[in-house]
């Protein structure tokens, strides 16, 4: 049973939309899938290989501009974003770890941090280029219904879970863990940590990319302070994966769900709308505390607290 | 060079001085954070939002100076930033979790919540202090009437410069010479040592984040005269301190103030001879270089040249 899981699962979801639901249904579902995306990317780089990353939202707008600069550049599909933003994504991940790599634990934080805000000041400013803060708009949409965009982001993640799966159970997946508990240890054993940094940033970044793509031809607008939000997409991937489980495969499902199932709750409350960064934070500071390795991760720990399990002796 | 370009350089050194002196406050409170717990406090910049406000409430209110607010933010800050310490990160620092960097997030969560509280109270209108003296300056044709070149020295601007370097003054005098300010010094070079010797780290932790978040407040309040408040002003400060910590070397005092003075330099200049713009810009170009030729900072090639010989 248990092997199939995935299986049953990508098989339900894939049948949901003969249920008819309607658009703002699916709109929540595609979202949901969307940032069990990135927060699977983001734990690749951060929950198996240990770089906590702030930044992503650099990878997911320069993977969101290149979908839009096809189109209002070269006047071709967005679409076409998927295969050009591998390569755009993963020069400007090469760069970027060239930079932050040689730093270790929270400076490289805070510095992935400043890379998304420069990103985010470039972005602005070089308006020949980006089109600055009027942004990018795709004047005629793929498709009305919401159904095929659906499918399109299932089989993203579909094949971002694969792969993840794939890499962690793999030689790569052992190195990146060994870099994570303890990188002297690891650079003494042998393995070239600076190599396997890379690649898992490479990786992670060419995938949060791919959402990046998706979002620009689903939203069908896009412009820096959207895509390239520290607060709405570095930090709300963060808390996908630290509320869903780090260093899980269903952890950043679940955050996923958890997330913008709450991000829509808090929204259609008057008045409390305002509030939600407050209580984005406060669940934040909770999870930390109280589960440090989020719902998955300390699941046997919940299932205690809730008397399903008797204690362990 | 002609003397209008002349007077526009020295005009900007003379700027970029000035917000430099007041950077270097900021980083301080960082930096010692960062040296003695070895985290990055990425809520600084919203301690210095929640210092702006107090400053900013105690004008509109009760009239009070935002230069006498200092006296009141500073120790607010204090127990803001010991409770904090106390009831939030120490827990955090002792749970047990695949991520080391818990607290740098934990730290985060904080940030957003008190710059989201600030949204609520204040709404995010940007909002400023209109003191009497905003626009008082000296000029040095008042001074000396034969002088060659016209430049101007704004009050508010030195005012906040001297007190920022007062406090800077106050700070390596406590650091220095009093008994606490030993045993945090003591605490930041060896945890372990620290502990043999007696000193009770835990409390050195706490005060420490008080410390550092009282500067940070006081640096708020030295702000709002020249400048304009609004909740999610924070970010920016965060950044900018991490920016003079690197720039300067971690945890290092003399490169933070070294590098808050450099900082203001370099953005002054770009703001006067690119564009205002991309002065931000030209802070991460700093970044990324320091980054890729003088990971050290400027507190290594300092130690390189005292030791080199």
């Amino acid at each position: 049973m248990k092997r199939y899981i995935t299986y049953i699962v990508l098989g339900l979801l894939a049948l949901l939309p003969l249920l008819g639901l309607n658009s703002y249904l699916m709109h929540i579902l595609i979202l949901v899938i969307m940032w069990s995306v990135i927060g699977m990317a983001w734990n690749l780089l951060s929950g198996y290989c240990g770089q906590v990353s702030f930044g992503h939202a650099a990878f997911f707008g320069v993977g969101a501009y290149t979908a839009g600069m096809l189109y209002s550049k070269l006047g071709i599909s967005g679409w076409w974003g998927f295969p050009a933003s591998v390569f755009v994504v993963a020069v400007f991940a090469l760069g970027i770890g060239y930079i932050c790599l040689r730093l270790r634990g929270p400076y490289f934080a805070l510095a992935t941090l400043s890379m998304g805000v420069i990103f985010r000041i470039v972005a602005e400013n070089l308006v020949g280029v980006t089109g600055g803060d009027l942004g990018i708009m795709i004047r005629e949409r793929t498709w009305i219904d919401k159904t095929w965009y659906f499918y399109i982001i299932l089989i993203v993640a579909a094949a971002t879970y694969y792969l993840v799966r794939k890499v962690i159970e793999s030689k790569l997946g052992y190195y990146f863990v060994a870099i994570r508990e303890d990188q002297d240890a690891a650079e003494s054993l042998g393995i070239n940590t600076t190599k396997y940094k890379t690649i898992a940033l490479i990786l992670s970044a060419v995938i949060t990319g791919f959402a990046g793509v998706f979002y620009t031809n689903y939203m069908g607008y896009i412009d820096p302070k959207v895509v390239f939000a520290l607060h709405d997409i570095s930090i709300i991937t963060i808390m996908v994966v630290m509320v869903g489980g780090v260093a899980t495969y269903w952890g950043p499902v679940v955050g996923a769900i958890i997330m913008v199932l709450l991000a829509e709750a808090i929204r259609s409350i008057p008045k409390l709308g305002t509030a939600h960064h407050t209580l984005f934070g406060v669940l934040l500071i909770v999870i930390i505390i109280f589960l440090p390795n989020g719902i998955v991760g300390d699941f046997s720990k919940l299932k205690r607290l809730f008397g399903m399990r008797r204690p362990a002796p | 060079m002609s003397s209008v370009n002349l007077e526009v350089l020295l005009q900007t050194l003379i700027s970029g001085v000035l917000l430099g002196g007041l950077y270097a406050l900021i980083a301080l409170g960082m930096t010692i954070i960062m040296g003695v717990m070895k985290i990055i406090n990425l809520a600084h910049g919203e301690l210095m939002m929640v210092g702006m406000y107090i400053a900013f409430v105690l004008f509109s209110w009760l009239h009070i100076d935002p230069y006498l607010s200092v006296f009141i933010a500073a120790p607010a800050l204090f127990v803001l930033g010991v409770g904090l310490q106390k009831f939030l990160i120490n827990p955090v620092m002792k749970v047990d979790a695949i991520l080391p960097e818990n607290q740098v997030i934990l730290t985060v969560g904080i940030g957003m919540v008190l710059a989201n509280l600030a949204t609520i109270i204040f709404q995010s209108d940007y909002r400023q202090t209109p003191v009497s003296y905003a626009t008082k300056a000296w000029y040095l044709t008042d001074l000396w009437k034969g002088a060659p070149l016209e430049l101007s020295l704004s009050f508010p601007w030195s005012v906040s410069f001297t007190i920022a370097v007062l406090i800077t003054a106050c700070l390596w005098f406590f650091l220095a010479k009093t008994d606490t300010g030993k045993s945090i010094r003591a605490t930041a070079q060896d945890l372990d040592a620290a502990l043999l010797m007696g000193v009770n780290v835990e409390r050195m932790r706490v005060i420490t984040f008080g410390l550092g978040s009282a500067l940070v407040g006081a640096a708020g309040c030295l702000f709002i005269p020249i400048y304009y408040i609004y909740p999610d002003i924070g970010g920016q400060f965060t950044l900018i301190s991490f920016v003079i910590t690197i720039l300067g070397g971690l945890g290092s005092t003399v490169g933070a103030i070294l590098g808050g003075l450099i900082l203001g330099l370099f953005e002054s200049l770009t703001a006067t001879y690119i564009g205002m713009g991309w002065a931000p810009v030209g802070r991460f170009m700093i970044f990324v270089a320091v980054l890729i030729f003088i990971p050290g900072g400027v507190a290594s090639l300092l130690r390189s040249r005292k030791f080199g010989k």
